[in-house]
């Protein structure tokens, strides 16, 4: 037998202490964020969920169902709808997040991913951060056609663009919520199944598409309450004008309770994932 | 000289109820290729697993270039790299996607991935590909991707869990020939294989696993001497007449030491063709005549056979068996 050769080459001796841990964190989630942008660019069905859908709601809801919804206060049923749409799209959007992950478990990806020296965080970090990319493009592309259908802004182009981060924001919780689904589950095809019974009722029982007034008693305290309806409120008291602040604060406490759950949930969902 | 890249020392990992891996300990020397032997479930590719610190072992110790896996993940996940049925490629990104980002997240230099991806691309003959995603690629083309991304950051250890598992012969061959490089370069390979044939092939030594526990430890032909070089299997007419023909040819003395299986009887020589007339002569001398005759190279499941006692695969009637296997793969 020749000599072996084995030496280790430079810079594989790893990291000297913990110094560069932050940067190494921030270069490799934005790693994993390209790569899963990549992967909604080059297989469009997986956009077409989280666009062609939200279309066809918005029409539906407009010129379908629209016609025989009463709103309260004097606005109109477009102006009513739009926000609510917003909320809509992301969260339905966010299962995208539990279908891609899920995929990673099942196909080896992460066992790839956890025998090379990158930082722990960054398969999670680089997915939500995809899909926040991703929910700008498809909240952006859903005001179009909200403007296209006749909805407008009654306050000012500020307090509308706070509106829409705001559902950012919203959509970036869930994000966490459906990784925690996803990881947990394995497979896309369990991880759709999984996500629907979840997300059907906070959509459908929620301010969203119509009034809670308009529901049965017993089923009012939930819909009042549940932070579709509560940031669908919000995003529509900073578009429409009417009362704000306090929809914004229970909005804003939301965001931040599903974060501090669900994120330190996903974390630990991932490191006993194989 | 005796450098050893990777010792273990009575690993133990296990699922629930059900220990994976059992008291392993093997070394490999460094520069050398080592295989891991034996069927499906019998807890080779959770060794690798636990080595490639992706799985935290229950018991013992193993050390990848010294450091340990499970104190020093960190550094370990500088010193390897991962191929075959443990890792994926991303099918949506190209070739050169795939090396690149597998070469950011071992920490290589930005600016040195692409010029490393071209490299390798060229070198497992996917250069024409290089721009296609690797959904598009063939069996034999995604197995060769996933090889290069193993050597990306040129770790100097890799792991290779059943590289060929499922490709065709030809495919096989050139993914042998490149492992075969790879160990020309210097680099310590732990190999896990169920083809007795690929371990013969690529590794200076080979241990049998079975049940998560090594069984043989040896070289390639210290294992087959063991064994003989030829496999001759007598199928008789009844097992009634299988039973005459064992003791017959056991109380031959020209060697081997035949089993019986049902109405086949098995025996093992160094000395095929010449064994075989012997053989014969012996069964027709007591009117005894084989209904079916085979004479082939030893098989993974000989090996097996010949070290346990219990086939390597299970028996189609076996429901006992394919449960417990069963069981063990759900639980990896």
């Amino acid at each position: 037998m020749s000599t072996p050769a084995i030496t280790i080459p430079a810079g594989r001796r790893g990291p000297q202490g913990l110094s560069g841990r932050p940067a190494r964190a921030i270069r490799d989630a934005l790693s994993i964020a390209d790569r899963n942008l990549i992967a909604y660019r080059r297989v469009p069905q997986l956009l077409v969920f989280s666009t062609i859908q939200p279309v066809i709601f918005v029409l539906l809801f407009r010129y379908v169902f629209g016609g025989a919804i009463r709103v309260p206060g004097g606005i109109s049923y477009v102006d009513y709808l739009i926000p609510g749409i917003f909320v809509q799209t992301v969260v339905f959007g966010a299962i995208n997040t539990a279908v891609g992950l899920s995929a990673d478990v099942g196909s080896g990806m992460l066992e790839r991913f956890r025998a090379l020296p990158m930082a722990r965080s960054a398969v999670l970090a680089g997915r939500t951060l995809a899909d926040l990319a991703r929910n700008v493009f498809v909240v952006a592309l859903m005001a179009g056609v909200g403007f296209a259908v006749g909805f407008r802004v009654h306050t000012n182009a500020l307090y509308f663009l706070g509106g829409l981060v705001l559902v950012l924001a919203f959509a970036y919780a869930m994000s966490w919520v459906f990784a925690t689904v996803g990881l947990a589950v394995g497979d896309p095809e369990t991880a759709q199944a999984a996500a629907f019974p979840v997300m059907a009722p906070l959509v459908f029982a929620s301010s969203a598409f119509v009034p809670v007034s308009s529901m049965p008693s017993w089923l009012q305290g939930f819909a009042g309450h549940q932070p579709v309806s509560v940031v669908a409120s919000a995003v529509r008291g900073l578009a429409l004008g009417g009362p704000t602040a306090s929809y914004l604060l229970q909005a804003i406490a939301w965001c931040v309770g599903i974060i501090v759950v669900c994120a330190p949930l996903a974390v630990w969902r991932y490191r006993r994932t194989v | 000289m005796d450098q050893r890249a990777i010792t273990v020392e009575g690993l133990v990992k296990r699922f629930k109820t059900l220990v994976a891996v059992d008291g392993v300990s093997f070394d490999v020397p460094a520069g050398t290729v080592f295989g891991l032997l034996g069927p499906n479930g019998a807890g080779k590719t959770t060794i690798v697993r636990v080595l490639a610190t992706i799985l935290h072992p229950d018991g013992g110790h193993a050390e990848v270039m010294g450091y340990d896996v499970a104190d020093q993940a960190e550094l370990v996940r500088y010193q390897i790299g991962l191929a075959g049925q443990s890792a994926a490629v991303d099918a949506n990104l190209t070739g050169r996607e795939n090396l690149k980002l597998i070469g950011s997240l071992a920490q290589m230099p930005r600016r040195q991935t692409g010029k490393r991806a071209d490299e390798l691309l060229e070198r497992f003959d996917l250069a024409f590909a290089a721009g296609r995603p690797a959904r598009t690629y063939s069996g034999g083309m995604r197995r060769r991707l996933d090889v290069a991304a193993a050597l990306v950051a040129r770790p100097p250890i890799l792991f290779l869990d059943e590289p060929t598992t499922g490709l065709d012969i030809q495919s096989r061959k050139e993914l042998w020939a490149v492992i075969r490089e790879l160990v020309a370069d210097g680099s310590t390979v732990l190999l896990t294989t169920q083809y007795l044939e690929e371990a013969d092939q690529l590794a200076d030594r080979i241990a049998v696993i079975d049940h998560g526990r090594v069984v043989a430890n040896d070289t390639a032909s210290a294992l087959k001497s063991r064994l003989g070089s030829t496999v001759i299997e007598i199928g008789m007419a009844s097992e009634e007449a299988a039973g005459k023909a064992q003791s017959l040819l056991a109380a031959r003395n020209g060697g081997g030491h035949p089993e019986l299986d049902g109405s086949t009887v098995w025996l093992t020589s160094r000395d095929g063709a010449g064994a075989l007339v012997d053989v014969l002569r012996s069964l027709d001398a007591q009117g005894l005549a084989p209904a079916t005759l085979a004479v082939r190279e030893p098989s993974l499941d000989d090996v097996f056979l010949a070290l346990t006692g219990k086939h390597a695969v299970c028996d189609v009637a076996d429901t006992e068996c394919e449960k417990r296997l069963e069981a063990e793969r759900r639980a990896a």
